[in-house]
C-alpha cells in the first residue's frame, strides 16, 4: 500500500508552499498531487512554478502528479487546464470531466470530486484511459468493497484517507462573504485562513470550513484506524490531505503504522491532537459524515 | 431505464456516467439530456458526454454568469438548458455533499437533499428550532417565516458575527431576463417541479408559457406583467427572489 499527498486546498503564500514540498520531499509520502485545485485567481504559483515543485520531488524519488481545477468556469480555467493536461512530463488528476474529455486516450487519475459512484461508470472510464480513481468521500466502505469487487484490471484505488473533507463547491466566495466584500474584489482574504474559516451552528457545532469557493467538514476525517480492513480490501494508496500544520507527524504516523511500527489505532488516536478541530468517521461507516465511530459527541 | 425507453418517451434525463453508458449501449435510439446532476460546468466536459453517450441536450448547473452561459452555448455541441424558476441551489450541483453529511442522505446517493426525516422543528421560548440530523442550524421568532431547511440557507456564526453564511432563504428568478437568454441562445429554460404540486406546475408553467411567448414575440419590450409576478409570487418560498450567479455581483 502507498501513501500519497493530495494537492494543497488552502491559499497559503509561496514561501510557505515552497518550503512545504522541501519537507514532503524527504518525508516517506509516494505521490504528490500538486497544482491550485480550488481558485484560478489564487495565482502566486504560476505552472512553470508547479513544474519545478514537481520536478525537484521526482527527483528526490515521488511519483508526481499535476491536478486540475475542481469547479471550471471561465475560459481562462480550460487554458490553464489544458496547459495541465499536455504538461508533458507528468500524470494528470482529472478533478472534473472536462480535463477526462482532454486526457481521454491517455493515462489519467480521477479526484475525490469526479463522481465514481458504481462499477459502470469505473470501467467506462477504464476504457477512456483511467489508471487510478480516488473514491468519492461521501460513500461507505460497503460500496467500496462492492467496486473493488469489479475493479477493472490495471485501475488502482486510492482513498482519502486523512483531511477535511471537501464538501461542496460554488460559484461564489464565502471568504469574501463574510469579509462583506465582492468575489471579484475579494482582497485575497482567504490567505489569512490556512485551515479555512470555522463556521459553527446555532448550538455550537463546530460545523463546516469555508476555503473560498470550497466548504469543508470542520472536522477531519480519518480512517487510520481500520488500517487493517484497508489492507484486506486491496487499496493501493491512502491519501493525505494537507493541512497547515503537523502534515509531517500526519505522514510519519501513517507510515508508522504501515511499517508495522506503531498500531494503527495507537497512530490515528495519536493524530486527534493534531487536527483544527477533532475526528470525524462516518462516511466510510455510512453514516452522517460528521459523526465519528469513536467519540459520540461531535462538538 | 429500460422501462421507460420501452415505455417510448421523448427523452431520458440522466447524471451518472454509468447509467449513461448503459442508456446508450441497450437504448441507442433514446434522446438523452444530461441532467444538472451531471456537473457540467464547462464545454469540455459537455463534449466528453456528447463524444461517449450521445446527449442532445444538457442542463447546465447555476454556478454560471450570464455571459459564461452564452460561451458555453457558443461551444457547445449540444443544445443548452438553464434553471429559470425555483430553488436556488448555491453549491455546483452534483458535486455538493453538505446534506449528507450532517443527514447521511445527499442527492448523489438519495436524490434528495435535506431528508424530511432528518428534520426536526422544535417550539421553544426563543422561537422554532430548526434540526438538520441533530444539528441546531436555525432558530426563527414567533411569526417570522420558516422556509424548509437546508444547510445552505440556514444562519451560522462565522468569525464572531451570526448570518446567513453561505446564502439567504431566496428563491431562483429569472423572467426578468428572459430576453438575455434567448439572445445569449438558450434552448429552454427550466422550472423546477421536483417535491412540488400539481397545482403548483399548473400556475407557474402557465405564468412561464405565456411569458416565453410574449418575449418571442416582441423581445425589445418583454417585460414581465405585474400579474405573472404576483402569480409567481404566490407559490414562492420566502419573498426574496434573486438571479444568483447569472448575476455577477451575486457571486
Amino acid at each position: 500500500m502507498k501513501l500519497s499527498l493530495g494537492p494543497i486546498t488552502y491559499f497559503w503564500s509561496k514561501d510557505k508552499t515552497l518550503e512545504f514540498y522541501e519537507q514532503v520531499a524527504k518525508s516517506p509520502v509516494d505521490i504528490v498531487y500538486l497544482g491550485e485545485t480550488i481558485c484560478s485567481k489564487r495565482a502566486v504559483i504560476r505552472f512553470s512554478d508547479w513544474m519545478e515543485i514537481g520536478e525537484r520531488l521526482a527527483a528526490a524519488g515521488k511519483e508526481v502528479v499535476m491536478s486540475t481545477m475542481t469547479l471550471l468556469e471561465a475560459e481562462s480555467e480550460l487554458k490553464m487546464m489544458r496547459r495541465i493536461c499536455e504538461n508533458g512530463k507528468f500524470m494528470v488528476e482529472a478533478n472534473d470531466i472536462g480535463a477526462i474529455h482532454l486526457m481521454q486516450g491517455r493515462p489519467f487519475v480521477t479526484g475525490p470530486s469526479v463522481n465514481v459512484y458504481n462499477q459502470r461508470t469505473l470501467a467506462k472510464l477504464a476504457k477512456v484511459g483511467l489508471r487510478r480513481w480516488v473514491f468519492p468521500v461521501e460513500l461507505s466502505e460497503e460500496t467500496f468493497a462492492d467496486m473493488q469487487d469489479e475493479r477493472p484490471e490495471g485501475v488502482e484505488s486510492e482513498i482519502f484517507a486523512y483531511g477535511r473533507l471537501p464538501l461542496a463547491y460554488s460559484a461564489r466566495c464565502f471568504t469574501a462573504r463574510a469579509h462583506n466584500l465582492p468575489k471579484d474584489d475579494c482582497d485575497y482574504k482567504c490567505g489569512e485562513f490556512p485551515d479555512g474559516m470555522t463556521l459553527s451552528a446555532q448550538d455550537e457545532t463546530r460545523f463546516l470550513s469555508l476555503n473560498g469557493i470550497q466548504t469543508q467538514s470542520a472536522h477531519t476525517f480519518n480512517v487510520l484506524s481500520e488500517l487493517d480492513e484497508l489492507r484486506s480490501l486491496e487499496v493501493d494508496v491512502l491519501r493525505i490531505s494537507p493541512q497547515s500544520e503537523h502534515t509531517m507527524e500526519v505522514i510519519e504516523a501513517f507510515h508508522n503504522a504501515m511499517q508495522g511500527k506503531e498500531t494503527p489505532e495507537a497512530a490515528a488516536a495519536r493524530l486527534n491532537e493534531k487536527m483544527p478541530i477533532g475526528p470525524c468517521d462516518g462516511y466510510w461507516h455510512g453514516k452522517p459524515g460528521i459523526s465519528d465511530s469513536l467519540l459520540d459527541n461531535y462538538k | 431505464m429500460d422501462r421507460a425507453a420501452e415505455m417510448g418517451f421523448d427523452a431520458l434525463i440522466a447524471a451518472d456516467i454509468g447509467v449513461l453508458d448503459y442508456a446508450c449501449n441497450r437504448w441507442p435510439d433514446l434522446n438523452l439530456h444530461l441532467s444538472v446532476q451531471g456537473s457540467a460546468t464547462n464545454y469540455e466536459a459537455i463534449r466528453f458526454f456528447h463524444e461517449n453517450f450521445g446527449i442532445n441536450r444538457v442542463v447546465v448547473p447555476r454556478v454560471l454568469s450570464l455571459p459564461q452561459v452564452k460561451h458555453v452555448v457558443e461551444n457547445s455541441p449540444v443544445s443548452i438548458e438553464v434553471s429559470g424558476f425555483g430553488s436556488l441551489c448555491v453549491m455546483v450541483e452534483g458535486r455538493c455533499l453538505l446534506s449528507s453529511y450532517a443527514t447521511g442522505e445527499s442527492p448523489n446517493t438519495f436524490g434528495a437533499c435535506s431528508p424530511a426525516s432528518a428534520v426536526e422543528w422544535r417550539e421553544t421560548d426563543k422561537g422554532l428550532e430548526t434540526r438538520l440530523g441533530g444539528i441546531l442550524i436555525e432558530t426563527v421568532e414567533k411569526g417570522e417565516n420558516a422556509g424548509y431547511p437546508t444547510i445552505c440557507k440556514a444562519r451560522f456564526e462565522v468569525g464572531g458575527n451570526t448570518f446567513h453564511a453561505i446564502e439567504e432563504p431566496t428563491s431562483l428568478n429569472t423572467m426578468e431576463m428572459l430576453p438575455e437568454l434567448q439572445k445569449a441562445g438558450i434552448a429552454a429554460v427550466k422550472i423546477e417541479g421536483r417535491q412540488r404540486s400539481p397545482v403548483y406546475v399548473k400556475q407557474v408553467t402557465r405564468v412561464w408559457r405565456a411569458a416565453l411567448d410574449a418575449c418571442a414575440k416582441d423581445p425589445e419590450h418583454f417585460k414581465p406583467k405585474t400579474e405573472w409576478l404576483a402569480e409567481l409570487a404566490k407559490v414562492s418560498e420566502g419573498s426574496q427572489t434573486t438571479f444568483g450567479a447569472y448575476h455577477r455581483p451575486w457571486q
